[in-house]
């Protein structure tokens, strides 16, 4: 790591220190690092085995971590980003700051994964989360076009899930996105800067539905016990939101950073994420999935590629505001 | 000499702002993120962006004119606490204000349900009306203190002398309280426009979709979707111009003294009888109940899981505190040294203490960190920048609430410093601070309560372990844990009021009239 | 000797010169009509006002550059001699020591400045508790504190009845004896000029006429002063 201290050389002892025990610094998102994210157990688990200090750095969330590794450059002090999803991870290669990882660890992911640049370390379903109350939740997003339903969605311009959601519609009806985008803009509530505003107004009776992940309703079954809330099931399939990590090439601890890549993909820090991120790790952990992750199976994946991800943003972007701004 | 000192300094203070505000901006127009291209959509933002902060500030500025009439001259028990709590909202962390505004005209909302038990059709809070609602609910407060100070300013004798010519109620409103108004109005006006023109989180969550887009958000989106600093830049200007321009168009129709002390030296006012009385009461009975139900959904949200929250909650409440208490320090002493200055007749310095108004705080944010990163590592300035851009931001209204007393102070008891030879550390401790003690607490008291509800610029920075209390709001609802961040929104509440109230207390005890 | 050389004040569209000298010690009353420019030539004297043209001189010395805290004048304004939120104690301590570090000799001298001028054992008090004399006389207690060589008085008695007046302008006659002040006091009663004996300077027509002796000014006054007498 290359401490500004040592640079300025004005806190020798501290940069002794430093030299003695290698710092491992992880850029990542808010949420991973709170006390309820998989960051302590994960930061616990890996300074046991390296002998090093692993320390975080937040940067809001996923969208802001790109941008963050944008403003930092080359000089980062980071040595791995972890957090990017499949829709910025044509964007982030292309800042040319990370580099290649040279492994391909067997994952459980509902597709095949090729990306010399970074390495999935969990995954969801996009889906509509409701009540279990609700009546006939929709099957399609035909359906809930065609239905009085309300429901809360994120600004693709903001949030991840927002952009996923932009995605989902585009990967199920192509050129007819625009139409299925008219046909919801009386069902949308309205549009939230992030997903916890999103999460929050739903939870307050706010709308009917709200754009979240498959495995919500797990975490209120688990953490809660309480069994009220349902994904609904669409017949196009859900859209994928794939989370990575990457090595960045100005790394100064590239060994750490390697070995923290494989620790990621490894039994202790999969074993973590499924009940403190909620999402699905990327490989099962030999203790099976917990309960509730299995209830809402799609019958299709939906994904782009990064670089088709890229390439159709910015008119699917345009689409959805066309549609919306009426 | 002793001018001349206090001049430099308010010239030092003045550069400091200016950096902060259009230094960052240049540091972001600087980098080569992107092109320069403002498509339809921005052009539709700025729009939207001034037709929204027109409507909110008109809206708020007419509703309060009936409220503080009533208050200006109805004496009833109470009537000191209401006007206290009557602010509360203009000190509200806006999503918790959001949230508050949500438990009563929200979908499941309290309104909606007495609707619907009446049978009647449900009301959509969403669009362009809620945008509307939430920035009244936000700045009525401030609109209805402003013009509380303009009926102040009526001096007793014309009220005695109009009750003497035997004026009715619409005489006494044609003749004293409409020039009143229309002095002290304009000015109202400009200052929420200007607050509306950056809003953000209340925008985006209750316009209801795209149309509701403002600049902000547009610049939100470019530095941190798009990574396009150019155009992120160029929107940060376009928002800078309007500001200038509402600035000083306000300047040109008289910005309004400030807004707070000398509530209670209200002089005797005409207090009409009838069914006037009934009105009075009406729109204080309205006002409360809008401003105040809100609140109580906030607290009896939060209320529940109060015992029960983490130890870092705490921990972040406390550093918020820290914070808060020395952005507050660093606020007002900068305000007090500009508005000493001004009131000596230095001229420049109150539109360098209007500039905060009007900068977007996510280029301010930006522009720092991309100053501040080749030098030093941003988690590590994370806490004294954010006290440095609480204090930059809350600084306008420190300026504003010091500067009529430091004009009166300067006019009254000037010369007589002078003559005295009563300069430096002796005029301030024997002159400036006792005749200023009440506008400073007040101006203490309001920087702390913002300073403890800003996010600024904290998330840009914060590292693992600073998190202030209203970023560990939004991370634990990240986490799912509603219940945990209603309460812990409700401790932040409790935390800016209370030191609101503390600082606004200190400094009316003890103070001269 | 304060001397005025060739000085002219400009405030707007309205001038005032003023070119002549008094001895120290002297007892000049200044007398002339509303907005005459009476408190504009005390302003000057005490360096609130920058002249346009010309000098204030003190012992051949000129003032240009001193604050007006430095200059060797104390000053009586119209109102607000006093500061409402500090004791008289502290009012009359900031005559001695602008900090108001007060060591035991001073602390004596201001209880004797109030007992001086009949205020003894009111130290403690704020000015907002005192009548309208008792201000004065604060005021003229910490003017004797401070012993500057000229004394200068804009009608700061002026809200005071007819006795009340007398009685403070004797203290001025007296405290500026005590101190051998030189007295400039600003008046629009004829009656005051001639209690402060001395000489009389008026103010018309945007100038401020050499001092001559109160009594001869009276006994044959010019057309100016025939015209504010009526």
């Amino acid at each position: 790591m290359r401490t500004p201290i040592l640079a300025t050389g004005c806190l020798a002892a501290a940069g002794m220190a430093a030299a003695e025990t290698p710092v491992l610094t992880v850029m990542t998102y808010d949420s991973f690092i709170s006390e309820w994210g998989p960051g302590p157990a994960v930061e616990k688990a890996f300074e046991a085995e390296c002998g090093c200090d692993l320390r975080f750095v937040a940067a809001g969330d996923g969208a802001a971590l790109l941008a963050r590794v944008q403003l930092e450059g080359a000089r980062s002090d980071a040595d791995v980003v972890l957090g990017l999803d499949t829709n910025l991870t044509a964007a982030a290669a292309a800042t040319g700051l990370f580099a290649p990882h040279g492994k391909m660890p067997a994952l459980d992911l509902p597709v095949t994964w090729t990306d010399p640049q970074f390495i999935p370390f969990d995954w969801g379903w996009f889906a509509f989360v409701h009540d279990k109350a609700l009546a006939s939740p929709p099957g399609s997003f035909e359906e809930l076009a065609a239905s009085d339903l309300k429901i809360v969605i994120q600004d693709p311009r903001s949030s991840t899930p927002g952009l996923g959601l932009v995605m989902w519609v585009k990967a199920a009806y192509g050129e007819r996105a625009a139409e299925i985008w008219q046909g919801l803009a009386d069902n949308i509530v309205t549009v939230t800067p992030g997903w916890s505003e999103a999460y929050g107004l739903f939870l307050n009776g706010e709308a009917d539905m709200v754009l979240s992940y498959s495995t919500s309703p797990a975490y209120h079954l688990i953490a809660e016990e309480d069994d009220s809330k349902a994904a609904a099931r669409f017949a196009e399939g859900h859209y994928l939101q794939v989370e990575v990590a990457g090595k960045l090439a100005g790394s100064d601890q590239p060994e750490l950073a390697d070995r923290f890549l494989d620790f990621m993909t490894g039994e202790t820090f999969q074993s973590v994420l499924a009940t403190t991120n909620w999402m699905y790790p990327a490989k099962t952990p030999e203790a099976g999935l917990p309960e509730g992750f299995e209830s809402m199976r799609p019958e299709a994946t939906l994904l782009f590629s990064s670089e088709e991800a890229l390439a159709i943003r910015e008119e699917a972007l345009e689409e959805w505001r066309n549609a919306l701004a009426r | 000499m002793a001018e001349r000192a206090g001049t430099l300094a308010a010239g030092a203070v003045a550069a400091t702002l200016g950096l902060l505000t259009l230094g960052t901006l240049a540091v972001v127009a600087l980098q080569t993120g992107g092109g320069l291209r403002l498509g339809p959509a921005d052009w539709a933002a700025l729009r939207f962006t001034v037709w929204q902060a027109v409507l909110s500030a008109l809206a708020s500025v007419l509703l309060a004119v009936p409220v503080a009439r009533a208050l200006a001259r109805r004496r009833f028990a109470g009537r000191g606490a209401l006007i206290a709590l009557l602010g509360a909202p203009f000190l509200l962390p806006v999503i918790v204000a959001v949230l508050g505004l949500l438990a009563v005209f929200g979908r499941a909302g309290l309104l909606n349900r007495g609707l619907e038990a009446l049978g009647l059709p449900v009301l959509s809070v969403y669009g362009l009306h809620g945008v509307v609602l939430a920035h009244v609910f936000l700045n009525m407060p401030l609109a209805v203190r402003l013009i509380l100070q303009g009926w102040a300013t009526i001096p007793a004798e014309r009220f005695r002398l109009a009750a003497s010519l035997g004026f009715g109620p619409g005489d006494v409103f044609r003749h004293l309280e409409r020039p009143m108004l229309r002095e002290v109005l304009p000015g109202a006006v400009v200052v929420i426009f200007v607050i509306c023109l950056t809003s953000f989180a209340v925008a985006l969550t209750l316009g209801g979709g795209p149309r509701a887009t403002t600049l902000e958000l547009a610049i939100y989106q470019a530095l941190r979707f798009e990574f396009d600093l150019t155009r992120a830049a160029v929107l940060a200007l376009a928002q800078f111009a309007l500001c200038a321009a509402a600035v000083l168009a306000a300047a040109r129709l008289a910005l309004p003294a400030g807004f707070g002390a000398g509530l209670d030296r209200t002089a005797l006012t005409l207090a009409p009888g009838g069914w006037r009385r009934g009105l009075d009461a009406l729109a204080i009975a309205l006002a409360a109940g809008f401003l105040l139900a809100p609140l109580g959904a906030v607290v009896a949200a939060g209320l529940p899981g109060l015992g029960s929250l983490p130890d870092t909650v705490w921990a972040a409440a406390g550093r918020s505190v820290s914070v808060a208490l020395a952005s507050t320090l660093v606020s007002v002493a900068g305000a007090l040294v500009l508005a000493l200055a001004a009131a000596r007749g230095a001229r420049g310095f109150e539109l360098a203490a209007t500039l905060p108004l009007a900068a977007s705080s996510l280029v301010l944010g930006t522009g720092l960190f991309l100053a501040v990163y080749p030098f030093v590592s941003p988690a590590s300035v994370a806490l004294p920048v954010t006290v440095l851009v609480n204090a930059a931001l809350s600084l306008p209204f420190a300026f504003r609430v010091i500067l009529p007393e430091a004009r009166r102070m300067q006019a009254d008891h000037g010369r007589l410093a002078e003559a005295l030879g009563l300069r430096g550390m002796a005029r301030l401790r024997w002159l400036v601070l006792p005749r200023l003690r009440r506008p400073l607490g007040f101006a203490l008291g309001i920087c702390a309560a913002l300073s403890m509800g800003d996010l600024g610029v904290i998330a840009l920075f914060a590292g693992e372990r600073e998190a202030t209390l209203p970023l560990l709001v939004q991370r634990l609802v990240g986490a799912y844990q509603m219940q945990a961040a209603a309460s812990a929104s409700l401790l932040l509440v409790a935390l800016s009021f209370g030191l609101f109230w503390l600082f606004d207390w200190g400094g009316r005890r003890g103070a001269e009239a | 000797m304060l001397r005025l050389e060739k000085l002219r004040i400009t405030q707007g569209d309205f001038t005032l010169r003023a070119d002549w000298q008094v001895a120290e010690g002297s007892r000049v009353a200044v007398i002339g009509p509303s907005g005459g420019g009476k408190s504009t030539l005390l302003m000057a004297i005490a360096g609130f006002l920058a002249p346009s043209a010309g000098r204030v001189l003190w012992q051949g010395k000129d003032l240009a550059a001193v604050a007006p805290g430095d200059r060797p004048v104390s000053m009586l304004f119209q109102d607000q001699n006093l500061f409402p939120h500090l004791s008289l104690r502290e009012n009359l301590g900031l005559g001695l020591s602008p900090r108001l570090r007060l060591d035991a000799a001073q602390e004596a001298r201001i209880a004797g400045a109030l007992e001086r001028v009949g205020l003894a054992g009111l130290g403690a008090a704020r000015p907002g508790r005192l009548s309208g004399g008792q201000q004065g006389r604060a005021a003229l207690a910490r003017a004797l504190l401070r012993a500057r060589p000229v004394l200068l008085l804009d009608e700061p008695f002026a809200a005071l009845g007819p006795a009340l007046k007398v009685e403070m302008l004797a203290l001025v006659a007296e405290i500026a004896g005590e101190t051998g002040a030189m007295v400039l006091m600003v008046t629009h009663d004829p009656q005051d000029a001639r209690r402060l004996g001395g000489e009389t300077v008026l103010v018309a027509g945007g100038e401020a006429l050499p001092p001559r002796g109160t009594e001869a000014l009276f006994a044959d006054p010019p057309q100016a002063l025939r015209d504010y007498l009526g």
